[in-house]
C-alpha cells in the first residue's frame, strides 16, 4: 500500500516541478521572445503564407471570437460527414461501419468541444482514417482553441487599457507548433517503448494457451493517446479508455498519462502570472484549486483503498481496496487518484470504471465536474475560475459598498450578467438534462429508440439516477467520463448531450472574453488604499467561499438523490 | 466572415497534413524499432503466439493460474468493465456466486483469505495481471492438479513477480500469461 500511496504523491510533485519551467516558457512563446523551438519559426511562416494570414494584425475581443468560432463552426460539418461515410472510406482494416447520422452528430461535437464523451467504443465505432483525421485532428486543434482563448484573456489583462486581444490565428497556431506537437511527439515516443501500439496494422486474432480463438484490436494507437491527455482531451482509442493494456500498459505510463493531463492547466498559472506581470494572483490561485482538489481527492482516495463495504460483507478480503472496474498494476490509490484529476482537469479518460467507484468517490467527481474549474480543461479551466472570479470581486465590493473593480477596471452590471449567466446556464443544463431522461426512465420506459428508457440504466435504484446526472454533467463541464454502464448510443442522449456539450463549450469561452474585451476597453483607474487586492490570500478564499456557495445551492439536491442517498444507504 | 472562413479551411487542410498524416506517419515509423514492431508485443511458445503479454487471457483449467473474471470474456475485439454499481444487488449475487465457485475448486482455502480481485472484473476486461495475493492463493489447487511440489510453484510466482516501479512507485503484480507459460515449462 505505501508504495501505492508515495506513487500518487509523486506523480503530483513531479507535474508540479514540472509545470513550472513549462509555464515559464509558454509565457515567453506568447510574448514572442526566444525559446528553444524557434527551429518551428520557418514551419510557422510557411503555414502563414499558405493560409494568407498575417499574425500581426490586431483583434479586438469581436474579431478575436468570429475566427474562433468560423474554425470550430468548419471543423464540426467536417468530422460530422467524414463520421457518416467512414465505412466507404480508406484505411478501415476491421470493415468497421459508419456511424448513424445521431453518433455522428454527438461524436463530432463532443471531440470539436475537447470532451469525447463517446457513445461508441473505439474498436468497431471508427475507422483508423477517423481516428486520425477526425478525432487526433481535433484533440489537437480543440485544446488549441482553449489555449488561445485564454491568451486572448490573458492579453486583455495585462494592458491597462486596450482593444488588442492578439491575433488568433497566430496564437492558435503557435500553440500547435511550439506546445502540443512537441510536447506530443516526446510522450507519444515514450510510449511506444513501454508496449502501446503505433502501427497500422488491423485487428488480429490469436488462439490463446486454453484454445479459445479471440480477436486483438489494435491501430496507430501512441500518438493519439499523447495528445488525448496533453490536449485534456480524454477520448480513447479502446473503448476501455486507459484502463485498456494497450492503451496504458503499465504503472510508468499510467504516471506519464496522468502528469499529461495535469501538466498544462498548471503551467497555463504560471505563464499567466508571468504573462500578465502578476505573479502572486497567479500562486494564490494554484493555492486554493490545490486545496480544491486535495478536498475532493482525500475522501475519494480513502474509499477507495478501504475497500467496499458489501464486498467485505460477502466474507472475502480486500487487501488492495476495491477493485471492480479496477486493473491490478494500477491499484486503489492511483486509479482514485486518476479518477479525481480527470474530472476536476477536463480530461474525461479513465483508468477504471467510474460506474463501480465507490458512492463516495463517485459523489466527488461529480462535484470536480460540476465546479470544472480546479486546474480545469486547457485553457478553459481558468477561464472558468475567472467567471468565479468576476462574481466574487462583484459580491465583495457589495460588501464593502464601493464599485468593484478588477485589475483596475470597473466592473459593471454587463459584465455581472454575462457572468451569472454563464454560471446558471450549467446549472440549468445538468439539472434539466437529468430530469428531462428520468422523466422518459419514469414514464416513457417503452420509446422505440435504439435503446428503449427502460433498458438505459446498467443499475437500479439511486445509483442508475447517478448514472444519468453523471452524463449530463460530464457533457456541461465538456469532460467526457461516464458511468459507463448507461445505455447512451440512442437518440435522446446523442441530441441531448450534443447541444448542451455545445452551449457548455462555447459560453463559457464567449463570456470570459467578453468580460475581458469590455474591462480591457474601460479607462484604467490606478489603485488605492480602498481598491480590493484580488492577489491576496482573503480574495482567494472569498472565491473558494463563492464556489462553494454557487455550486452547493446549484447541486445538493440532485446529489442528494443519486450518490449521497446511496452512500448513506449502503452504510446499513 | 467570409474573410475567416476562407482562413479556417486553408489552415484546416494544412492541419490535417501535419497532424494527422505526419505526425502518425512519424511514429509508426519510430514504432518499428520498439518491441514487437509497433504492432504489440507478442508471446512465443515454440515458435507459435500464445498471446499478447500486456492482454489478458481466459484460464479456467485447475492446472492454470486464473485471471480475474472479465466482462468481455477476455477478447481484445472489445474492452469494457462490467459497470456494475457498488450496491447492486445483481451485482453482489454474481460476486457471491464466483466466490462459491472459486471455494469448489480450491479446497482447504477459507473464504476470508480470498482477495477481492479474484472475483471482481476488472476495467478493461483484459487485465492481464493478479496481486502476488491473487496468485499465491491458487498455488495449492495448481500443486495438485499438476502434481508438482507447493514450494516449486510458490517460487516461480515470486520470480515472476514485478516489482513496484523503481521498487517505490505503484503495486507489485505477476502477468498471468507469463506466469503459465513458465508453469508449463516446469518438469
Amino acid at each position: 500500500m505505501n508504495t501505492e500511496l508515495t506513487g500518487v504523491i509523486v506523480t503530483f510533485i513531479i507535474t508540479v516541478l514540472l509545470a513550472i519551467p513549462l509555464g515559464r516558457y509558454i509565457a515567453k512563446v506568447f510574448a514572442g521572445e526566444r525559446t528553444l523551438t524557434d527551429f518551428m519559426n520557418p514551419v510557422e511562416k510557411f503555414i502563414y503564407r499558405v493560409c494568407g494570414i498575417d499574425p500581426q494584425k490586431e483583434m479586438n475581443w469581436k474579431e478575436f471570437l468570429k475566427a474562433l468560432l468560423t474554425i470550430n463552426m468548419l471543423w464540426f460539418v467536417y468530422a460530422f460527414f467524414m463520421l457518416l461515410f467512414q465505412d466507404k472510406l480508406p484505411l478501415n482494416p476491421d470493415g468497421n461501419p459508419a456511424q448513424t447520422p445521431d453518433l455522428a452528430f454527438n461524436t463530432a461535437i463532443s471531440f470539436l468541444v475537447n470532451c469525447d464523451l463517446q457513445h461508441y467504443s473505439g474498436e468497431s465505432g471508427l475507422t483508423y482514417l477517423t481516428q486520425l483525421f477526425v478525432v487526433t485532428f481535433l484533440q489537437f486543434v480543440s485544446a488549441a482553441t482553449g489555449i488561445a482563448a485564454l491568451v486572448g484573456v490573458f492579453n486583455a489583462l495585462k494592458a491597462k487599457t486596450t482593444n488588442n486581444l492578439g491575433n488568433f490565428w497566430q496564437i492558435f497556431i503557435k500553440t500547435i507548433t511550439r506546445i502540443l506537437l512537441p510536447i506530443s511527439i516526446i510522450i507519444a515516443i515514450i510510449f511506444i517503448f513501454n508496449g502501446m501500439p503505433s502501427s497500422f496494422a488491423g485487428k488480429d486474432t490469436i488462439v490463446t494457451m486454453q484454445g479459445d480463438t479471440v480477436g486483438v484490436s489494435r491501430g496507430p494507437v501512441a500518438g493519439m493517446v499523447a495528445i488525448k491527455h496533453l490536449g485534456t482531451n480524454g477520448g480513447g482509442w479502446f473503448g476501455a479508455n486507459s484502463a485498456h493494456p494497450l492503451e496504458n500498459p503499465n504503472y510508468f505510463t499510467s504516471m506519464i498519462e496522468l502528469i499529461a493531463q495535469t501538466v498544462i492547466p498548471i503551467a497555463m498559472l504560471f505563464a499567466m502570472g508571468l504573462y500578465i506581470k502578476r505573479k502572486k494572483f497567479a500562486y494564490v490561485i494554484f493555492g486554493i484549486m490545490t486545496i480544491g482538489m486535495l478536498c475532493l481527492l482525500i475522501p475519494t482516495m480513502v474509499s477507495e483503498i478501504s475497500g467496499s463495504p458489501a464486498i467485505a460483507k460477502l466474507g472475502v478480503s480486500q487487501p488492495t481496496g476495491a477493485m471492480e472496474g479496477k486493473e491490478v498494476r494500477f491499484g486503489p490509490a492511483a486509479s482514485g487518484y486518476w479518477s479525481i484529476i480527470t474530472t476536476v482537469i477536463s480530461t474525461g479518460s479513465v483508468n477504471s470504471m467510474h460506474d463501480s467507484s465507490m458512492p463516495v468517490s463517485g459523489l466527488m467527481q461529480l462535484l470536480g465536474m460540476m465546479i470544472n474549474a480546479f486546474y480545469g480543461g486547457c485553457g478553459v479551466g481558468i477561464l472558468n475560475y475567472y467567471i468565479y472570479i468576476i462574481i466574487a470581486v462583484f459580491i465583495s465590493g457589495l460588501m464593502v459598498g464601493r464599485t468593484p473593480e478588477l485589475m483596475g477596471h470597473k466592473v459593471e452590471a454587463r459584465e455581472v450578467k454575462i457572468a451569472a449567466i454563464v454560471t446558471l446556464l450549467s446549472a440549468f443544463l445538468i439539472k434539466g438534462g437529468a430530469a428531462l431522461a428520468a422523466y422518459f426512465v419514469a414514464h416513457h420506459g417503452d420509446m422505440a429508440w435504439a435503446v428503449k428508457p427502460s433498458a438505459w440504466l446498467n443499475n437500479p435504484s439511486y445509483h442508475g439516477f447517478s448514472e444519468m446526472l453523471y452524463e449530463f454533467t460530464s457533457a456541461n463541464a465538456n469532460n467526457g467520463s461516464g458511468f459507463e454502464g448507461l445505455g447512451d448510443n440512442n437518440i435522446f442522449w446523442n441530441v441531448s448531450t450534443g447541444f448542451v456539450l455545445i452551449l457548455a463549450r462555447f459560453l463559457p469561452i464567449i463570456g470570459p472574453v467578453a468580460i475581458a474585451g469590455l474591462l480591457a476597453k474601460k479607462k484604467y483607474v490606478p489603485e488605492s488604499a480602498g481598491t480590493l487586492k484580488t492577489d491576496s490570500l482573503t480574495f482567494g478564499m472569498m472565491t473558494m467561499a463563492v464556489i462553494i456557495i454557487i455550486n452547493a445551492l446549484s447541486y445538493f439536491p440532485a446529489l442528494t438523490l443519486g450518490p449521497i442517498a446511496e452512500a448513506l444507504r449502503g452504510a446499513h | 466572415m467570409k474573410k475567416y472562413l476562407l482562413t479556417s479551411i486553408k489552415l484546416t487542410a494544412v492541419l490535417l497534413v501535419l497532424l494527422a498524416v505526419l505526425y502518425p506517419l512519424f511514429l509508426s515509423a519510430v514504432g518499428k524499432l520498439a518491441r514487437g514492431n509497433g504492432n504489440g508485443e507478442t508471446i512465443n511458445v515454440n515458435g507459435k503466439i500464445v498471446g499478447y503479454a500486456n492482454i489478458g487471457q481466459k484460464f479456467t483449467q485447475d492446472k492454470y493460474f486464473w485471471s480475474r473474471p472479465s466482462a468481455v470474456d477476455y477478447n481484445a475485439a472489445g474492452s469494457a468493465g462490467s459497470n456494475k454499481g457498488p450496491t447492486n444487488p445483481d451485482y453482489l449475487r454474481a460476486v457471491q456466486d464466483r466466490i462459491d465457485t472459486f471455494l469448489v475448486h480450491n479446497p482447504g482455502i477459507k473464504k476470508e483469505d480470498i482477495p477481492a480481485e479474484l472475483v471482481t472484473a476488472s476495467g478493461s476486461g483484459l487485465d492481464p495481471d493478479l496481486s502476488p495475493a491473487g496468485a499465491k492463493i491458487q498455488v495449492k489447487r495448481i500443486a495438485a492438479a499438476r502434481h508438482i511440489s507447493e514450494d516449486k510453484i510458490n517460487t516461480l510466482v515470486d520470480e515472476q513477480t514485478v516489482r513496484p516501479l523503481l521498487g517505490m512507485f505503484g503495486p507489485a503484480k505477476v502477468n498471468v500469461l507469463k506466469l503459465n507459460v513458465a508453469l508449463d515449462e516446469i518438469k
